[in-house]
């Protein structure tokens, strides 16, 4: 090797150390972990209609994208109903049903062109196809396909047979789709019964004999058992995982963040203070609005700072302190106001404002980092059921974006606000989210992206949207 | 119902993800209290070791002989360990071996032979009673019970057992029928094993093919259907396929997600610190200096010796610090950065030399004296903090084959003692020089370790515990162990 060392320089904004001039960084080095994709992957449905397939994918895909894998969802519906203006009936599936057979298999070639353009032009990484693929016949023209262009491919097959889960899926997902806007509920029901009957006669389930050398993996009755195969990489390591660990109980997670706290007040970042006054009446505030919602087997989870846990204590019941919940650490920023940022560090403070979500403080975290710290947080609230969970604003930010699949752009710009609990119960394909405000004065912490983010704009204009403080 | 879930298992989740230290910052505002010393009522939960609403789990191996179940114990028990999950296994081989003396040949084993099935449920239900005895009053969370359990009536009576004591049961299965694999079983475990001392290896291997065959009539592998309400993993072709049944909690996820990320293909991993930086030069701890001249000779040295080991397929691996990053530079190759393998954080110590803090922080230092693995640095890291961030790495580190870790001193400390297996009062001291290069290799049940010196001088960055930790001691005593520097 060479007896003249590479120098190294710092990434102004993302904090990474890269030679001096260096040729290979093709790839973007930032995150704070490898992600170790090297080549896109297809996650491919199988299963029978109203198996929870759509449930799945859209649940899947957010995850990885909150992870910071690019992932898009193609719903074969979706092509199915762009090509045939309107739905009918259930005859368009039966298997005799040459004409619509026809459309059908041109619905999939479509969809796969997009996914062949979502790879090569789209930086995208996972590709998940959100179809029945019940045929051992159409999953080969996928694997050819995969194999023509150099992806992975990775089954996920939902396999049920208890009626009454079917027909929970049905009501909650199928009854409002646009197939069935003219459909009365009990039409409707009947006409998806016989939609399913029309796959069960060609239905072959994947095998662990004839298709062993697939990497896939079944999951039974929602949940109860799992038949993994040929795990390949990382990716599909950390998606056998994610699906392992995902429920279906009804529940409600309640975001919350500490009490106003003194450097709240003082208009200061970071830090690990005590409550205000307020912050303590928001802690009682609190206490009576959990016991009002009657919340069964409830479990409270803090970070290791003080103010979260000075809120928890209020509630009188056990809680769990967490350390990957602590605010972002705003490195050589801590306890500054954003008027003393700007005047000691403009740079980093216009930096920031490019980029927020992967700005990384000096000697600090970026949001990218947190996400990646949160994520065993993000696995053990899937395992849970009814949690409350009091944490900090970019905490928050974090996981209501997990939830409410908010891009990074729109992370850390996400609204907040103290003595406010968000209340989020699944609900179809996404999250209800109820807001309550407790009715307790505190102070403004959300400071906007302002419309100057050059990094010669004046001090007016970087602390124009700084909200009040003491 | 199906779809629901048991309650997961608080107490252990609680160990593993809290990572509390018994310092309550909201009500104590100074005083820094270690674990054992009183502590505040909010924390009272945390710091119970005896179980309240969750029970401890017996995990039981299922499986005919050479197909792995005591390496996938004793991997299992060395992980939950160093996750902080108190784990043991008893293998009732070894009670067989402590009852009867000397083994003769398999015959001991056919199934008509009366008196050898006596000694060995015998020996079960002594191993079962030592179970009780970890999990009930020693504070164990996890007890791992390795043998064949191959009926289903030797389950039963498993499950019988684990039900009066309140002890949920998790099943590992291992399915293997590929004969390349249980030939290469037998000559790396058995062949070595106390029973085979006076044998020659093909009398060895002989015998232990019909020791397999006494098993093989009443083997009643754990069924999806007959099985349906028991909680398990099977295990099949070395991890080609798994069917998971019935996770029932956190504890029981996490185990089964290990097992699906660990492999036997043969391969090495390589452990080593960055060169020597600046601050080592200095003696000063923390901060995010680049690399001495010696430390750059070392880089040097290190990617000639990386090129000399011709090593297919490696990867690099590098914390986010110029340090370790200047270094592997040098190799040459394609490296991955993972801030996860950062320094410890030592907080307001960061870049203080052990002399200013013991002027500044007396009492802090002594504190990380008294309990070096739970200390945390105000505004820092503790080194269980550090296990807790790892946990990813050493998850990935199963997954891949030949690597190469750059990182550093506390960090080596807490990968090496997972792969060596060392306590937590043992981790914070081992000895992880500078320019040194540690080669794991797995072995058998455990791991080989070759230790290379480049022979590139730097200091020495290791402080032995003093003698005396107490807070009241004096400055030269708090300082005695302190090594060289400029």
């Amino acid at each position: 090797m060479s007896s003249e060392q590479k120098e190294l320089t710092q990434t102004p904004l993302l904090k990474i150390w890269v030679p001096w001039m260096s040729t290979s960084l093709s790839q973007r080095r930032g995150s704070s972990r490898p992600q170790f994709t090297n080549c896109p992957t297809m996650i491919v449905m199988v299963g029978l209609p109203a198996r929870g397939k759509t449930y799945i994918s859209k649940k899947l895909t957010r995850y990885l994208n909150w992870i910071g894998v690019p992932t898009q969802v193609f719903n074969l519906g979706q092509y199915r109903r762009e090509a045939v203006q309107t739905y009918k009936n259930y005859e368009f599936f039966r298997p005799d049903n040459e004409e619509a057979m026809k459309i059908r298999r041109a619905c999939a070639s479509s969809a796969m062109k997009d996914i062949a353009n979502y790879f090569a032009k789209e930086q995208g990484q996972v590709a998940v196809f959100d179809a029945t693929n019940t045929t051992r016949e159409r999953r080969g023209v996928i694997i050819s396909f995969a194999k023509e262009k150099g992806y992975k491919v990775f089954f996920i097959e939902s396999i049920c047979d208890d009626p009454e889960i079917i027909e929970a899926n049905i009501m909650q997902v199928k009854l409002s789709s646009p197939d069935y806007e003219n459909y009365d509920k009990e039409e409707a029901l009947v006409d998806f019964l016989k939609r399913i009957d029309c796959y069960k006669m060609s239905y072959v389930s994947l095998d662990e004999e004839k298709e062993r050398h697939l990497s896939f993996i079944k999951i039974f009755n929602v949940g109860s058992r799992y038949l993994v195969n040929r795990v390949q990489d990382h990716m599909q390591s950390r998606i056998v995982y994610y699906l392992m660990n995902i429920h279906v109980t009804p529940r409600s997670i309640y975001l919350s963040r500490h009490g106003e706290s003194e450097l709240n007040l003082l208009g200061r970042i970071g830090g690990d203070s005590g409550l205000s006054s307020q912050g303590l009446k928001y802690a009682r505030a609190l206490s009576e609005f959990i016991r009002g919602q009657s919340i069964k087997d409830l479990k409270v989870w803090t970070s290791h700072m003080r103010r979260t846990i000075q809120t928890a204590e209020a509630l009188g019941v056990p809680y769990e302190q967490w350390k990957a919940l602590n605010e972002i650490d705003a490195g050589v920023c801590e306890e500054m106001t954003y008027e003393e940022i700007q005047a000691t560090n403009p740079e980093e403070f216009a930096l920031r404002d490019q980029d927020k979500y992967r700005y990384r403080y000096p000697k600090g975290e970026s949001y990218e980092d947190l996400v990646h710290r949160l994520e065993p947080v993000i696995m053990e609230l899937e395992r849970q059921e009814n949690v409350l969970v009091i944490c900090h604003q970019a905490v928050m930010r974090c996981l209501l974006a997990y939830f409410l699949d908010k891009s990074a752009d729109d992370l850390p710009y996400l609204k907040c606000p103290l003595h406010t609990v968000l209340k989020l119960t699944p609900l179809a394909y996404g999250c209800k989210v109820e807001s309550f405000y407790l009715n307790i004065q505190a102070v403004n912490t959300h400071r906007d992206k302002p419309t100057d983010v050059n990094i010669a704009r004046k001090p007016e204009e970087a602390l124009r949207t700084v909200p009040e403080h003491l | 119902s199906i779809s629901g879930r048991v309650r997961s298992c608080f107490h252990i989740l609680l160990l593993y993800t809290s990572r509390l230290e018994h310092q309550n910052k909201a009500l104590t505002h100074k005083t820094r209290t270690m674990r054992g010393a009183s502590r505040s009522k909010n924390t009272q939960i945390l710091d119970k070791r005896v179980c309240m609403t969750n029970c401890p789990t017996l995990i039981v191996t299922v499986g005919l002989p050479a197909r792995g179940k005591t390496y996938i114990s004793k991997k299992l028990t060395r992980y939950l360990n160093w996750i902080d999950v108190p784990t043991k296994e008893f293998n009732v081989g070894q009670y067989r071996r402590e009852c009867v003396k000397i083994y003769k040949s398999f015959e001991f084993f056919r199934p008509d032979n009366e008196e050898g099935l006596k000694i060995r449920k015998q020996c079960a239900l002594a191993a079962l009673n030592d179970v009780r005895q970890f999990l009930t009053d020693e504070g164990g969370q996890v007890a791992v019970f390795d043998a064949t359990n191959t009926t289903r009536e030797r389950r039963e009576t498993i499950i019988r057992f684990a039900e009066q004591n309140g002890f949920k049961v998790f099943f590992v299965e291992s399915v293997c029928e590929d004969p390349d694999v249980i030939a290469e079983n037998i000559v790396q475990v058995k062949l070595g094993s106390p029973d085979y001392t006076h044998c020659n290896t093909e009398e060895a291997v002989a015998d232990f093919m019909k020791r397999i065959k006494c098993y093989e009539n009443s083997y009643q592998p754990l069924d999806e259907e007959l099985d349906r309400d028991l909680s398990f993993i099977k295990i099949i072709d070395v991890g080609r396929r798994y069917l998971v049944n019935r996770v029932q909690d956190h504890i029981q996820s996490r185990i089964v997600y290990y097992l699906m990320n660990i492999h036997i293909t043969p391969r090495s991993i390589y452990l080593c610190r960055h060169g020597e930086s600046d601050l080592n030069v200095k003696g000063r701890i923390g901060g995010d200096s680049g690399l001495s001249a010696r430390g750059k000779q070392f880089a040097d040295a290190l990617g000639q010796f990386i090129q000399s080991q011709n090593i297919s397929d490696l990867k690099v691996w590098t914390s986010q610090m110029k340090r370790t990053i200047q270094t592997a530079e040098a190799v040459g190759v394609p490296y991955e950065q993972w801030k996860a393998l950062n320094e410890i954080d030592a907080g307001v110590c960061e870049e203080l030399m052990y002399e200013e803090i013991q002027l500044k922080f007396p009492l802090e230092f002594a504190l990380r004296d008294q309990d070096k693995y739970r200390y945390r640095y105000p505004k820092g890291e503790s080194y269980e903090d550090l296990v807790q961030r790892l946990e990813p790495v050493i998850m990935e580190l199963e997954r891949q084959e030949n690597v190469l870790v750059i990182c550093h001193q506390a960090v080596m400390r807490c990968l090496l003692a997972y792969f060596l297996d060392k306590t937590a009062e043992e981790l914070p001291y081992l000895k992880c020089p500078l320019h040194t290069v540690l080669k794991l290799t797995p072995v058998a049940y455990g791991c080989k370790v070759e230790s290379v010196c480049l022979k590139v001088e730097a200091v020495n960055t290791h402080r032995d515990r003093p003698m005396n930790v107490d807070v009241s001691r004096q400055a030269e005593e708090a300082l005695l162990t302190v090594p060289d520097h400029q």
